[in-house]
């Protein structure tokens, strides 16, 4: 793994996952066991309003969570946290970026650094999600 | 109406099993082509693996749940967040989780309408009852419906 400049305002470089397919939203309900037929069932999506089927929003955050861990190394990452912000439909294609935001210091581990992540639409108005992650 | 009385409450202690096999296919579901998930024999879990533990809980420990009284349709999964006290568990280890009703609270919705936020913790522990992992989940109950109001 090339050595990374994680000084404090770097932008890491960023990662685009997709577009994501119908399969990649069922592969993930496999591995997980959350079979909620809202991601796969087109006529159960559609009863409840939605225009088609959308993806887990566990999805998402794992794809966040594996730039991390592709960036980091997996026994790295010590904390992740995401927020929700939209949904994800078929075809999207989610870009994720970080940015090392501050150093915690003063903790129990002076190595810990706090890191912005986001996934967003290429034409995004907003961030997906937000999350935390240190290692 | 979330059920505000069951904050506090605790559900039944059930184990969790990290199996090598689960961690790459969950690996591979989210993009990951790391030969720490994929090669390696006792690889540790992606960070938001454990949320795989709430599909396999038994029924009884799925109640905690139930009890929150909150509404399928207006229900949003609002946040989620894992914590590891060192590295993550790796393969081969059982872990016990036990999750808690941490918190309840309304807040004013941008669009109108009451939303009320419902926060659990599972705590997931060694044999020695040490905490090994932290999950906490935010549930949302909206006003209304999301394919209602056009938010997800």
């Amino acid at each position: 793994m090339a050595r990374l400049d994680l000084s404090i305002g770097v932008e890491l470089p960023a990662r685009t996952f997709g577009p994501l397919s119908r399969t990649d939203f069922v592969r993930y309900q496999g591995a997980s066991g959350d079979f909620n037929p809202i991601h796969h069932d087109e006529e159960f999506a559609r009863s409840a309003g939605f225009d088609t089927v959308f993806s887990v929003g566990m999805l998402q955050a794992g794809l966040l969570a594996t730039y991390c861990t592709d960036l980091l190394g997996p026994a790295n990452v010590r904390r992740f946290k995401t927020q929700f912000r939209e949904q994800v439909w078929p075809g999207d294609r989610l870009i994720a970026s970080a940015r090392h935001h501050h150093d915690t210091g003063g903790g129990r581990r002076r190595d810990q650094r706090h890191r912005d992540l986001r996934h967003r639409r290429p034409r995004g108005r907003r961030g997906l999600s937000q999350p935390l992650s240190s290692s | 109406m979330v059920n505000k009385d069951a904050v506090g409450r605790t559900g039944p202690r059930f184990d969790v099993v990290i199996e090598r096999g689960k961690i790459r296919e969950f690996a591979r579901a989210t993009g990951s082509t790391s030969p720490g998930y994929l090669d390696e024999p006792d690889p540790v879990v992606p960070p938001t693996f454990l949320t795989t533990a709430s599909f396999w809980q038994p029924p009884e420990a799925a109640d905690i749940y139930r009890t929150l009284d909150i509404d399928p349709r207006r229900l949003l999964h609002g946040e989620q967040e894992f914590l590891f006290t060192l590295e993550p568990p790796r393969a081969g280890t059982v872990l016990h989780a036990q999750t808690t009703v941490e918190e309840i609270y309304d807040k004013e919705g941008r669009r109108g309408g009451v939303m009320t936020f419902a926060v659990l913790r599972s705590d997931f522990t060694d044999d020695d009852g040490v905490i090994i992992a932290q999950a906490r989940t935010t549930l949302i109950e909206t006003g209304r419906a999301p394919a209602d109001s056009g938010e997800g």
